[in-house]
């Protein structure tokens, strides 16, 4: 081992500590690198196998009624590799124990033989039996969620009918990765199920003998999608199409899709930081010790080893320092991954999920802190090279406070000398105390930033269950029924109110910008369900025009005045030209609202509703439950308390953890600057402080002169970072908006108070830690000592 | 505590003061049982050569550091008793320190310096009063990096004297220096000396400076080896260097 390279590990040990802080914070920065473009690869990559093997459609199209023998034509489409065709209802599920009927969506599979798209992953039991009617293969999630298994029942009702099934298979399926019932927000395995029963049985179930209601289709490949569509619209027009779509827009699929992408714009962004914060501190840190070490860096020269060689050692200091972080960072990266795998098995029902490094992530997390952490060192090589030998080998010239230590004369008066000696490091080296401020507050920001998405979900939990519906359940009927049968509703026992709801799916246009999507009918002064401005005062409805969400206002680019074409897909199909009336602020999805009586002119359908908001009285809920299981024209009762609950829960349990995630990345930036800053200052001024001391200065006295200087930067960096948090806040918010969330910035108080405790706490344990060296300073020692 | 304590002649008793660094064999004997006794007010140069103990010596009489076993007593106060918070009192009250390396603070002035300790002493003197007395009031807003090696040490000695200290301690005060400019360190240590009746221990291994001396103290191998008291002293200026 060269001499070099053995200085090279004692100098490691001696500042192992700044080393350990400053490899954390790169750590950090490489582990979410690793583990977000780890995850994004093994969802991408698990999605697209798991699609291609079970042979997930490229085009759905629902229909209201089609004879079978138009599969011939679908087949004829150019660029179409298969049909399949299938019958698809809703139907609402008894399950022992549960009070409320369940939603469920019925799926039909061929009485013979496997399907020949959108093949089902069987994980117990065994496949149907065409010649047994009463079978049904029951989503897994749904049926672990109830504890169901293979030989128990399901009682059903399908279109009024109410029959008993035998459970023989619980499977997964690429189409109900993300299972979300119909109008409510989040995903709940135990709220929504999925059957899946020969086609002969639904059809019989549904009334669709020799029918079918979705057409399946795959395409070949470099085919366009969009054409296939338009050919298939074009066929399916008269039986009722509601317009095909493609995978894209499937709706367990765009959840997939968006959590990809938050993931990934996540991943280029945050880890930045870190390695930035890294770079300054590894720079400060090695600058410090160059200056310390002059005199041997002019022994070495004297000597004869080139700038290069002098020069590469301390680089390669530097280079270890970044090298250890990065690897560690991949280390807890992977172990972090694979953490989070498990639980986006419990949003994501892939049949198999293995966290799979992306080799790209690893390179690209190391090869970052490296040439951030060199960026760092550049600096630190100019130094080492302008020492010429005879120059380093004299003791270095007291530092020149003469040019930036004068002080006003009016605000010296008030000063005392430990004050003045504290704030001179200031006005002596702006850059570094001001880098120091800035790397704090740059992780305060990150963390209150991040948390403002959590700050997001409590409050859109809060309008929405509070605010926007106020109802305690929400009926869905089969088919739009007369508005009398509301009637029917108000006279079961205990429902103290019901209103009206008219939901019509519909392709909403301004240009070529177009959303497939729905509106909303809702009475003009509807009480238990409400559009809401940005401030949460109620946008009443109006038959002249529609209300659009703010959500779809900015996907179709739209404002009140504009004039959208609204594509109905329901009914006799009408397309009609409205004109956007209001904006109202949506948290999720992206909703459209109009006077339900306007709506049903619109359609040609006077008085017709598609389901109702119930208040109740909560002491008759069950009774309430069983009077509406019973009718047959009821497709779907939700129950607001559930939906509050899952919604709670999955935050908790998702999204919630990320305060701990985010309280971490405040700290460790926090401790890593102020650390290493604390001891820099300690070792630049060792001997001063020693002085002090032996003046007389007290301990305390002396600490003060050290560890003001800490103070005031974490001081500094507390309104700093609070600002740049607010500002993050909006950039996070509008990076974190999709066509499902809308995420307002909003900014939580306690948030903040949270953030700045941490960072207070890191920085007093570092200077709590240092002032422990300095109070166990040997005096004799420091005085000896030339610097 | 230390204050009102009684009139004395003797400044320092020491007796059989010992000092170990380290221990069993790498133990090193910095002082193996040193008796003196240093009267008040007087003059005083510790000699001797590298590693005979005399900084060792300061170093504990100035409370920075600790004997190993032996008494100490400043003014019939015990040193040795003291607690850490009771020594920084100590210095703070009675005791001036010049070092070979000035130890001036670089962020203050020179003013800002002496002011440094007249802020926290109970009794100290004006600072222009001081740097006055050093020949350095017309540098007074001069940071150090601004002053040469002679001027930065006149200054430490400003800071050292300006809370009028019973005892000034010079590590090497002129170590560092030429022969003028040393000259001139010593002659504001006399001037002090005589002026404001401080007692000056001076370490130093240039035995010339002997010659200015009440009392001088020769060092070896880590006792006192012989004490000489001056009839006739010799001026800082008649001093060879």
């Amino acid at each position: 081992m060269s001499p070099l390279t053995r200085k090279l590990f004692r100098d490691l040990w001696r500042i192992k500590a700044q080393a350990v802080a400053i490899a954390m914070v790169i750590a950090m920065g490489v582990l979410m690198q690793v583990m977000m473009t780890g995850l994004v690869t093994s969802l991408d990559e698990t999605r697209q196998a798991y699609y291609d093997r079970y042979r997930l459609a490229d085009i759905f199209a629902y229909v209201t009624r089609a004879p079978e023998p138009i599969v011939a034509d679908l087949r004829q489409i150019p660029g179409v590799a298969q049909v399949e065709t299938r019958i698809m209802g809703s139907a609402l599920v008894d399950v022992p124990g549960v009070d409320a009927p369940l939603q469920a969506q019925a799926v039909s599979l061929p009485d013979f033989g496997d399907p020949r798209l959108n093949d089902l992953y069987l994980t117990d039991g065994r496949k149907l039996d065409g010649t047994r009617p009463d079978e049904i293969l029951l989503l897994k999630g749904f049926g672990d969620a109830h504890g169901l298994q293979v030989g128990d029942t399901l009682a059903a009702t399908m279109n009024g009918a109410r029959r008993t099934f035998d459970i023989v298979g619980l499977v997964q399926s690429p189409e109900f990765l993300y299972t979300i019932a119909p109008g409510e927000f989040v995903s709940d395995d135990s709220r929504f199920a999925v059957i899946w029963a020969a086609r002969s049985t639904l059809a019989a179930a549904y009334d669709l003998d020799g029918a079918f209601n979705e057409a399946l289709m795959s395409i070949t490949r470099g085919t366009d999608p969009a054409a296939v569509m338009d050919a298939a619209d074009r066929i399916l027009d008269r039986y009722g199409g509601r317009g095909a779509y493609g995978v894209a827009d499937l709706i367990s699929n765009r959840f997939i899709t968006e959590e990809i992408g938050g993931l990934s714009r996540t991943s280029g962004s945050v880890p930045l930081v870190f390695l930035a914060v890294a770079a300054f501190l590894l720079n400060i840190v090695i600058t410090r010790m160059v200056q310390s070490e002059r005199e041997e860096i002019g022994l070495m020269k004297a000597f004869g080893y080139s700038n290069w060689q002098v020069g590469g050692h301390y680089f390669e200091l530097i280079l270890t320092i970044a090298a250890g972080g990065a690897l560690l960072g991949c280390v807890l990266g992977i172990a972090a991954g694979r953490g989070m795998v498990d639980l986006y098995l419990n949003y994501f029902k892939f049949p198999f999920l293995v966290f799979r490094l992306d080799p790209s992530a690893f390179v690209i997390g190391v090869t970052a802190s490296i040439l951030s952490a060199s960026a760092g060192g550049l600096f630190v090589l100019r130094k080492v090279f302008a020492l010429s030998p005879a120059v380093a080998m004299r003791p270095a010239a007291p530092p020149d406070y003469s040019r930036s230590g004068r002080f006003g004369a009016a605000a010296a008066r008030f000063m005392d000398q430990p004050t003045r000696m504290v704030l001179r490091r200031f006005t002596r080296q702006p850059f570094r105390m001001g880098g120091s401020v800035v790397g704090i507050a740059a992780g305060l920001a990150l963390s209150t930033a991040m948390s403002s998405l959590l700050a997001n979900f409590e409050y859109m939990v809060d309008v929405s269950f509070n605010a926007i519906d106020r109802s305690d359940v929400t009926v869905t009927f089969t088919h739009p029924l007369e508005r009398r049968t509301l009637f029917e509703l108000e006279r079961i026992p205990g429902v103290i109110e019901v209103e009206p709801v008219r939901d019509v799916a519909a392709i909403l246009g301004r240009g070529v910008k177009t959303y497939r999507g729905g509106i909303s009918g809702l009475g003009v002064d509807s009480r238990l369900y409400r559009a809401l401005d940005a401030n949460e005062r109620p946008v009443f409805m109006r038959s002249d025009g529609i209300i659009l969400s703010t959500g779809l206002a900015s996907i179709l680019g739209a404002s009140a005045g504009d004039i959208l074409t609204v594509d109905v897909r329901e009914g006799r199909q009408p397309v009609v030209d409205l004109p956007v009336v209001a904006v109202s602020q949506s948290l999720v999805g992206a909703p459209a609202y109009m006077e339900i009586e306007a709506l049903n002119r619109a359609l040609g359908e006077p008085l017709r509703v598609s389901g109702a908001y119930l208040r109740i009285d909560a002491d008759q809920s069950s009774q309430i439950y069983n009077a509406l299981k019973d009718r047959p024209n009821v497709a779907g009762v939700s129950l607001k308390s559930d939906a509050r609950d899952a919604l709670v829960k999955l935050v908790d349990e998702g999204p919630g953890n990320m305060r701990y995630v985010m309280a971490l990345i405040a700290g460790i930036i926090t401790f890593g600057v102020v650390y290493n800053a604390a001891r820099i200052a300690q070792a630049e001024r060792s001997r001063d402080l020693a002085s002090l001391r032996v003046i007389g200065f007290t301990k305390a006295e002396v600490g003060f002169v050290l560890l003001g200087e800490i103070g005031i930067v974490t001081l500094l960096a507390l309104p700093l970072g609070s600002g740049l948090g607010y500002l993050l806040t909006f950039v996070v918010a509008a990076a974190f908006s999709t066509e499902l969330y809308q995420i307002l910035p909003i900014v939580n108080p306690a948030n903040y108070g949270t953030a700045i405790l941490i960072v207070i706490v890191a920085s007093a344990l570092s200077a709590w830690l240092v002032k422990r060296d300095i109070d166990r300073t040997e005096l004799v020692l420091a005085l000896k000592t030339r610097e | 505590m230390i204050q009102g304590m009684a009139m004395t002649e003797t400044a320092y008793s020491v007796q059989k003061l010992r000092k170990i660094y380290g221990e069993g064999e790498a133990a090193v004997h910095a002082l193996r049982g040193v008796d003196l006794d240093i009267p008040k007010g007087e003059f005083v140069v510790l000699l001797g050569p590298s590693g005979s103990g005399k900084s060792t010596l300061l170093n504990i009489l100035g409370g920075l550091d600790r004997g190993t076993d032996g008494d100490v007593r400043f003014m019939q106060h015990d040193l040795a008793a003291m607690s850490d918070a009771e020594l920084t009192r100590y210095r703070r009250d009675h005791v001036g320190f010049v070092f070979q390396f000035y130890n001036l603070m670089p962020s203050l002035t020179a003013r800002e310096n002496v002011e440094l300790v007249t802020e926290i002493a109970s009794d100290p003197m004006d600072p222009d009063e001081a740097l006055d007395l050093v020949g350095l009031d017309h540098r007074s807003d001069h940071f150090p990096a601004q002053m040469s090696g002679g001027e930065q040490q006149r200054v430490a000695i400003a800071r050292a004297i300006a809370k009028r200290p019973t005892v000034l301690f010079c590590d090497e005060p002129t170590g560092a220096l030429d022969s003028t400019t040393g000259r001139a360190v010593l002659r504001v240590l006399k001037d002090v000396n005589e002026r404001l009746g401080s007692t000056v221990l001076v370490v130093t291994h240039a035995a010339s400076q002997a010659a200015m001396a009440d009392r001088v103290v020769h060092f070896a191998d880590g006792d006192v080896r012989e004490v000489i008291v001056n009839e006739t002293k010799s001026t800082p200026d008649e001093i060879e260097w």
